[in-house]
């Protein structure tokens, strides 16, 4: 694998055990981490809170956490919002991380499973959960291995607290998303839900779904033995703690890494040994947006990413080399994007095919006269209008490129492509398989 | 708003499920201050809220819709969502 951490950046957390002992079996992970008090104390009685679920609860909202999975949401009301149904839980443990560029959930549930299922047991315990659910794509066979031999260590001893079951829906992008997520474990096909209110919780026969991504979950484990204090020790005010980044593109040195929130985009490329300075960068993935290498000494918060109209997203960063055109990359990830959509919904399935071909024309410096009109127009129109946030994520991405580097597109626009956007130098994306 | 609260009326909002719609356009046709097309006939709600004197054409748009999209939702809806999405 290559570097999980950097010492120079942040003292591991998510991934102290693997990176101090080499090892993450369940006597390593108690050795590095300790065991949660909690879990030894009586579990909650059906759809009752356990007698310490609510410092649980307020620990997770006073540490600030918010959701690794893409959205940032505030981890403790979307909790408060499923409780509030009054409905019965079961924890949902969301490692589909579809999005080709990211590699952060699979590494962590490789190399760290016992600290997600902890964060899992806690809640499941703390809420009365039926049972919790870990999802991961049904084609990262390496990564179920190991959480099911994890789980049988756990089983033999005698450490499980709910039943604990692996489910392997399609390894589709859009499955991950939370409604269509859910959607699959009915027995749906796994597509997005329109839900009039976004953040309503979704219904899993009588039970609700409580979704949380793995990473959210492995720091609810943290919080939980340590205390909201600890966890605010790293990271800024605003965005608080440590969260795992995919950092790849045209560094040497691509891999997972366990950065402080709020450290410049600038020191984590670093991180990666960069083969000339980049450009420019892809934050958030293909929800996110690029920035420019001007603004790479701005912090890596939600906040500031939004700012730059970009994102956190689930924690990507894609260096772009000077070998590559932003345009021309673009324009193959909304390819990707329009492919990838579920065709439910008019806006995503016209708009999303129309704006790849617009990029594409663009990249090629082939457009008619409106081309750049047509796609502000286009852009501008889709945000919103769709049952989930897909489309969202992929006209922030154009937005970005149309904002963030006018000379670039204006270039193009006028029929004057950069030598690269006529090779076909396609940027290297994820991450070399571990050892 | 205020006249509407002192009729008892609590104010009125548009919402469309976007997977429903087949883009049929009548909601369009009756409520063209509020409701524009996209160039593939697809709605794009311009204002949500609707106005008193609005509000029979946006009963009607709600009964003729053949995909039966269209939706009144009273205003106070609890704010308190997050946005449900893993990636992006």
């Amino acid at each position: 694998m290559t570097a999980l951490v950097d010492q120079r950046v942040v003292t591991p957390r998510l991934l102290a055990c693997v990176q101090r002992t080499g090892a993450f079996d369940l006597a390593s992970h108690v050795a590095v981490h300790g065991w949660p008090k909690a879990l030894d104390l009586p579990p909650s009685r059906r759809s009752r809170l356990a007698p310490w679920a609510e410092e649980l609860l307020t620990d997770i909202e006073d540490a600030g956490l918010t959701g690794r999975g893409g959205a940032a949401f505030p981890t403790a009301r979307k909790l408060r919002a499923v409780l509030s149904t009054r409905r019965r839980p079961v924890v949902v443990v969301n490692a589909m991380e579809g999005e080709p560029a990211s590699m952060k959930d699979q590494v962590l549930l490789s190399f760290a499973p016992h600290l997600v299922i902890d964060g899992a047991e806690l809640l499941a315990a703390a809420i009365g959960a039926k049972e919790v659910l870990i999802c991961l794509p049904d084609d990262r066979i390496e990564v179920g291995s190991v959480l099911r031999a994890t789980l049988a260590e756990r089983d033999r001893a005698g450490l499980l607290r709910s039943p604990v079951h692996v489910a392997t829906p399609p390894g589709r992008y859009l499955v991950g998303e939370e409604s269509a997520l859910v959607d699959w474990i009915r027995g749906g096909p796994g597509l997005p839900v329109f839900r009039p209110s976004k953040g309503a919780p979704l219904t899993l026969g009588p039970c609700v779904a409580l979704v949380h991504n793995a990473e959210t979950l492995a720091h609810v484990a943290l919080i939980a033995r340590h205390g909201p204090e600890w966890f605010r020790s790293a990271g800024v005010p605003g965005a608080p703690g440590t969260c795992l980044v995919t950092l790849s593109g045209a560094v040497a040195r691509p891999g997972v890494y366990e950065i402080e929130m709020g450290t410049p985009v600038a020191d984590i490329i670093d991180l990666g040994d960069p083969t000339a300075t980049p450009a420019a960068a892809l934050v958030g993935g293909y929800g996110g947006g690029w920035i420019p290498s001007s603004a790479f000494k701005a912090p890596y918060t939600p906040s500031a990413m939004r700012e730059l109209g970009a994102a956190t997203g689930p924690g990507i960063l894609v260096a772009l080399g000077s070998a590559s055109c932003l345009i021309a990359e673009t324009a193959r990830i909304l390819g990707w994007l329009a492919a990838e959509r579920a065709g439910q919904c008019g806006p995503c399935t016209y708009g999303l095919p129309a704006i790849a071909e617009d990029l594409a024309q663009l990249a090629r410096g082939t457009g008619d006269r409106g081309l750049l009109r047509r796609l502000e127009r286009r852009t501008g129109q889709i945000a919103g209008r769709g049952a989930c946030r897909h489309p969202d994520g992929a006209v922030r991405l154009v937005q970005s490129v149309l904002r963030n580097f006018p000379s670039e597109v204006s270039e193009h626009a006028q029929g004057r492509p950069c030598a690269s956007a006529l090779g076909e130098t396609p940027l290297p994306l994820g991450v070399p398989h571990w050892p | 708003m205020n006249a509407l609260r002192r009729l008892g009326t609590p104010a009125q909002r548009i919402v469309i499920d976007p997977i429903a719609c087949d883009g049929f356009g009548y909601c369009a046709e009756l409520l063209p201050g509020l409701i524009t097309l996209d160039e593939w006939g697809y709605p794009i709600i311009e204002s949500s809220l609707v106005p008193a004197r609005l509000l029979a054409l946006a009963r009607l748009a709600v009964k003729e819709c053949p995909r039966r999209a269209i939706g009144l939702a009273t205003c106070e809806q609890p704010s308190d969502g997050y946005s449900g999405q893993q990636q992006p």
